[in-house]
């Protein structure tokens, strides 16, 4: 595997949009409907647009950029789920995804806060958790889960694979724990890259310890599926025909999380 | 006491059975509503295939795999089908519980000239058979058929609308089918009682007016109990008396069969149903097994042998045909579950039995397993079902909410998607007029866009550069009344030319005298159309003309909103569509036999050839692409996912189209979560929510694009690949190529 390559260069990254403020309006980038990955049940999932990361095998780039996203009022956002809105209290309800949702906070707070009380629906934040300090413990009342994505156990490595640091991540797990948030982790395993045995071990014993919240741990395997994404972007992709991994290292991978009593797909 | 159960019915038939309006007429729903046994758990009671099952399956998938390479294995050309035409045939005599085959062996087709003789020359030939010289003399000299009946009457505008395709699959010059008789009759009184109660009927109008209709029904009445007398003579070359009530569940189960075989012997109709079988069934099985005379194993051996012979009705049909229809489909449609109007659910553990078939013998594409879905079934039926669907892809679902309040509990679904009340209501299927292409003839002033040929005659073309949605939809509002007009005249036609070469005999034996009788019309390119008017309102469509000036094709500037993405600006477009046609067609003068006119939003998968002789339309489809099947959206354009694809098609409403509005959706099994029992759950709570939504009816497909290309190169390894299309499913290998393809692209258009 070129780590090294892909170090030394980057993405033409363009530099790390700043977080968005507003309670009024947030970034967009796109809705779906008819999925029941994203959470308990069929999900109408909100991809916001905006990212801090720079993940190597990042599948969805064309999330990036803040402002790329397509400019919505809490009104619009309310309007995309309403049609719904009975279909997801009976089959699911609707995940905030990205992008990074943190990026958005106060606006993505109140999407919830209404999805929550206008419409009754189940919530699911989807997110790496790196931005958390910048909400208070209020901001969750209205989560019901929590999708947490945690890229790698050793932080040199998550810097390099993501570009940012990994310990406000760990840091936003225990805060769950302390909220006693539900939780799903994910885990996505790239060959070469997250594949490691430690690794993965160090991170399920983290996992295993926060306890009950951990509703289950999904160990997504690294698929080709972005790569048109980032040609589309004129982008170099850094993981370009790289091996997805096998069914046997996927199966290996859940074992370990497995082995310490935790629920895993 | 009455008429029935004075005179014949032995002591013990229906020794332990509940109820009394049943036994003085003939009335099955009451005999149900008295005596099932709803059943409120899970699927962990049923039993698996017995060696005795398996060698009957295995001893059938030599001729099968056969016939699979031949097309068709064998067919009896030496003589007309009959209900009485055949001896007893067997798939292996010594061990099969349920016995009757149409012909005298498996898989060898019969052939019934009163619908068509040319249909019947056609299809032998194209297969290597010669018809006997007698048949065909009988046929050219002696005996007239439906179809030259028909061509009799029809008048050159029929003929140039026939041509073009924007009246298209008119059972003309085939059996118009989609009547279900009701085969639980002979089980429950025997046909020596039902033809008693049938001479009641009859004497009961002797001394009426003989107009025309009264003259026609008892003719008709003297033909359905003659009918009856020849079935009890087909079921004696196979050792058994059936004119009386049967007495044990074997018995039931038999008698109930060799009523639909006699159906199938004397029609080959489009879809020849079975109607709604399991729950009454269900009775005897129960009083069986109560009785201690009957194990789990051997209620489910009755039930898996009884359907290994629906998977082998045939018909002799033309390759046209089945390309058509993708396929060689019977639609013997089963329905199953629903809720009853007290509340009580209508599912028992038969209704597990006939859908773990699916598990026991292998997917399989009929019988058309038919769910009446509501959302008051009982959860572990419902993660039953789902759990079938995605594993199998072989299971439809509809609407019983919906349909409940019209057609009461015991109604069963014709073919794909419509309803009728067993034995009490028939329809006169009128396949579908092209609306597409009906646009563009508003556009082209009735001048066909592909041969250039005057089709409707007295109108204008539209002469702008760039389409005004105002007056193309003047326009497209009386060329509707046109095709409404002409269609009507069509199927009347149609109808009254079956009735008199190719009555349904038997089937209307087991139908009560007096009946309700739909005229069922039905749309084709609901989308296309609804897309195209979407396009010319919301974005800017210029007109391409060819040096006859004819529109030939179309520019789009800018977007427009598509139907299936549940957004109103366009989905009103497609509700309009439906009710403003429904309106034109119930409009017309005269609808044969006070029929009562209704419509469908069905393509069956004649959305591949509709779009064949379709032109370019002004939503960018290109011509000779297919429409989109029923009332889904069209591929590639509903962008945000299967709920709000459905959320849009859930918006056309019953009323407007109460022979059934079709939507097929498909899913990876990874997109339905993560583990069985999750794909289950999810997959039911969604059934529940369409449902709820007012959502028609739904074909769940659950497979991987992979497995489908796969099938594709390596057929051999797929044999019983089941796919759901436009209301029924096939053998995925024995679609065509095109069609293979046109179900890959349309399953899977927006993500992987």
């Amino acid at each position: 595997m070129d780590i090294q390559r892909a170090i030394t260069r980057p993405p033409k990254a363009h530099a790390p949009a700043g977080t968005h403020s507003s309670t009024d309006f947030g970034y967009l980038h796109s809705v779906e409907s008819g999925a029941a990955v994203d959470g308990p049940g069929m999900r109408f999932v909100f991809f916001m647009a905006g990212c801090l990361f720079r993940c190597v095998y990042c599948h969805n780039p064309d999330t990036w950029k803040l402002h790329n996203g397509r400019k919505i009022t809490l009104d619009d956002a309310l309007a995309e789920v309403k049609p719904y809105a009975g279909f997801l209290r009976m089959a699911g309800g609707v995940t905030i995804s990205g992008g990074e949702p943190l990026m958005q906070a106060p606006f993505v707070g109140e999407m919830f806060k209404h999805f929550k009380s206008e419409l009754g629906l189940h919530t699911a934040l989807d997110t790496q958790g790196y931005l958390h300090a910048s909400v208070d413990d209020e901001w969750f009342d209205n989560v019901d889960l929590v999708l947490l994505d945690i890229k790698h156990s050793d932080p040199e490595v998550y810097q390099r694979l993501t570009a940012q640091p990994l310990q406000p991540t760990l840091d936003f797990a225990h805060r769950l724990q302390r909220l006693q948030k539900k939780m799903w982790l994910r885990y996505v395993l790239v060959p070469g890259w997250t594949d490691g045995h430690d690794d993965i071990a160090r991170l399920a014993d983290f996992v295993a310890d926060l306890g009950s919240i951990i509703e289950r741990v999904e160990v997504l395997p690294f698929h080709q599926m972005g790569t048109q994404k980032w040609a589309q972007l004129g982008m170099d992709y850094p993981l370009a025909g790289a091996p997805t991994p096998t069914p046997e290292s996927t199966a290996e991978a859940r074992s370990i999380f497995a082995e310490r009593g935790l629920t895993v797909f | 006491m009455g008429i029935l159960s004075q005179t014949i019915v032995p002591a013990d038939a229906w020794a332990g059975f509940k109820g009394d309006k049943w036994r003085d007429a003939v009335d099955v729903r009451d005999f149900i509503q008295n005596n099932y046994k709803p059943y409120e758990a899970d699927g962990a009671f049923l039993a698996g295939p017995t060696p005795r099952t398996l060698k009957v399956w295995e001893t059938l998938g030599v001729l099968l795999a056969e016939e699979r390479k031949k097309g068709v294995l064998d067919v009896s050309a030496d003589r007309a089908s009959t209900i009485t035409a055949h001896d007893a045939g067997y798939i292996a005599k010594d061990i099969e519980l349920i016995v009757g085959l149409q012909t005298d062996a498996p898989l060898k087709r019969a052939i019934m000239p009163n619908g068509g003789l040319r249909m019947v020359e056609n299809g032998l030939e194209a297969f290597g058979f010669k018809l006997d010289p007698s048949v065909h003399e009988v046929w050219t000299k002696y005996r007239k058929s439906h179809n030259q009946g028909i061509f009799d009457v029809y008048s050159p505008e029929i003929l140039a609308a026939r041509k073009s395709g924007v009246i298209t699959g008119l059972p003309d010059a085939y059996g118009r089918g989609r009547i279900i008789g009701d085969y639980r009759r002979v089980a429950l009184y025997g046909t020596d009682a039902l033809r008693a109660f049938r001479l009641k009927d009859f004497r009961a109008i002797e001394n009426e007016v003989f107009n025309d209709d009264v003259m026609r029904l008892r003719e008709e009445m003297s033909e359905q109990y003659r009918a009856l007398d020849e079935l009890k003579e087909m079921a004696a070359k196979y050792g058994y008396d059936i004119s009386k009530p049967a007495t044990n569940a074997r018995e039931a189960i038999q008698w109930t069969y060799f009523a639909y075989l006699a159906a199938v012997k004397e029609q080959n109709g489009a879809a020849m149903s079975l109607g709604r079988v399991s729950t009454f069934l269900d009775i005897y099985i129960q009083r069986d097994i109560d009785a201690g005379v009957l194990t789990e194993e051997q209620a489910q051996e009755l039930i898996d042998d009884m359907i290994i012979k629906l998977r082998i009705v045939r018909f002799l049909r033309t390759p046209e045909y089945d390309q058509l229809f993708s396929g060689d489909p019977t639609w013997v449609t089963e329905s199953i579950g629903g809720v009853g109007e007290d509340g009580r659910p209508l599912v028992t553990k038969s209704s597990f039995r006939f859908l773990h078939t699916l598990y026991n013998l292998g997917p399989a594409p009929e019988p058309n397993l038919t769910v009446l879905w509501s959302t008051k079934l009982p959860e572990g039926f419902k993660n039953f079902c789902a759990k079938v669907s995605a594993d199998t892809s072989a299971i439809q679902y509809e609407n019983d909410d919906l349909m409940r309040p019209k057609w009461g509990d015991d109604y069963g679904i014709a073919c794909c998607v419509s309803a009728m009340r067993i034995g009490k209501q028939m329809q006169f299927f009128g396949a579908r007029s092209n609306l597409a292409k009906a646009l563009l003839y508003a556009i082209n002033g009735g001048v066909d866009e592909k041969s250039g040929a005057v089709v409707a005659k007295g109108f204008e073309p539209i002469t702008a550069d760039v389409l005004d949605y105002d007056e193309v939809m003047a326009k497209f509002d009386k060329m509707m009344d046109w095709l409404a007009k002409t269609y009507v005249k069509a199927l009347n036609t149609v109808h009254y030319m079956h009735d008199k070469y190719a009555y349904e005999r038997i089937e209307m034996a087991l139908h009560d005298r007096d009946i309700l009788r739909t005229m069922a019309c039905g749309i084709a390119g609901l989308s296309v159309a609804a897309d195209s008017l979407s396009a010319i309102k919301h974005a800017k469509v210029k007109v391409i003309r060819n040096e006859a000036g004819l529109a030939v094709d179309y520019k789009i500037e800018g977007t427009y909103p598509a139907y299936g993405n549940n957004d109103d600006s366009v989905d009103s477009i497609a509700v309009w569509l439906t009710e403003t046609f429904m309106k034109k067609i119930a409009a017309q003068p005269y609808f044969y036999r006070n029929s009562m006119p209704t419509q469908s939003v069905l393509t069956i998968t004649s959305n591949v050839v509709y779009g064949k002789k379709t032109g370019n339309t002004p939503d960018g489809r290109r011509a000779g692409e297919p429409f989109a099947p029923g009332a889904n959206p069209m591929n590639g354009r509903d962008t945000k996912g299967f709920v709000a694809a459905g959320a849009s098609v859930a918006k056309i409403p019953y009323d407007a189209a109460l022979d059934g509005i079709s939507w097929t959706a498909s899913a990876t099994p990874d997109s339905l979560g993560r583990t069985s029992e999750e794909r289950a759950k999810n997959l039911a709570n969604c059934l529940d929510a369409y449902t709820a939504a007012g959502g028609f009816h739904v074909n769940v497909n659950v497979f991987n694009r992979d497995t489908l290309v796969h099938a594709m190169e390596h057929p051999e390894l797929y044999p019983q690949l089941t796919v759901r299309v436009s209301g029924y499913a096939v053998n995925f290998v024995k679609l065509t190529r095109e069609q293979q393809l046109d179900v890959i692209s349309r399953t899977f258009h927006s993500k992987m």
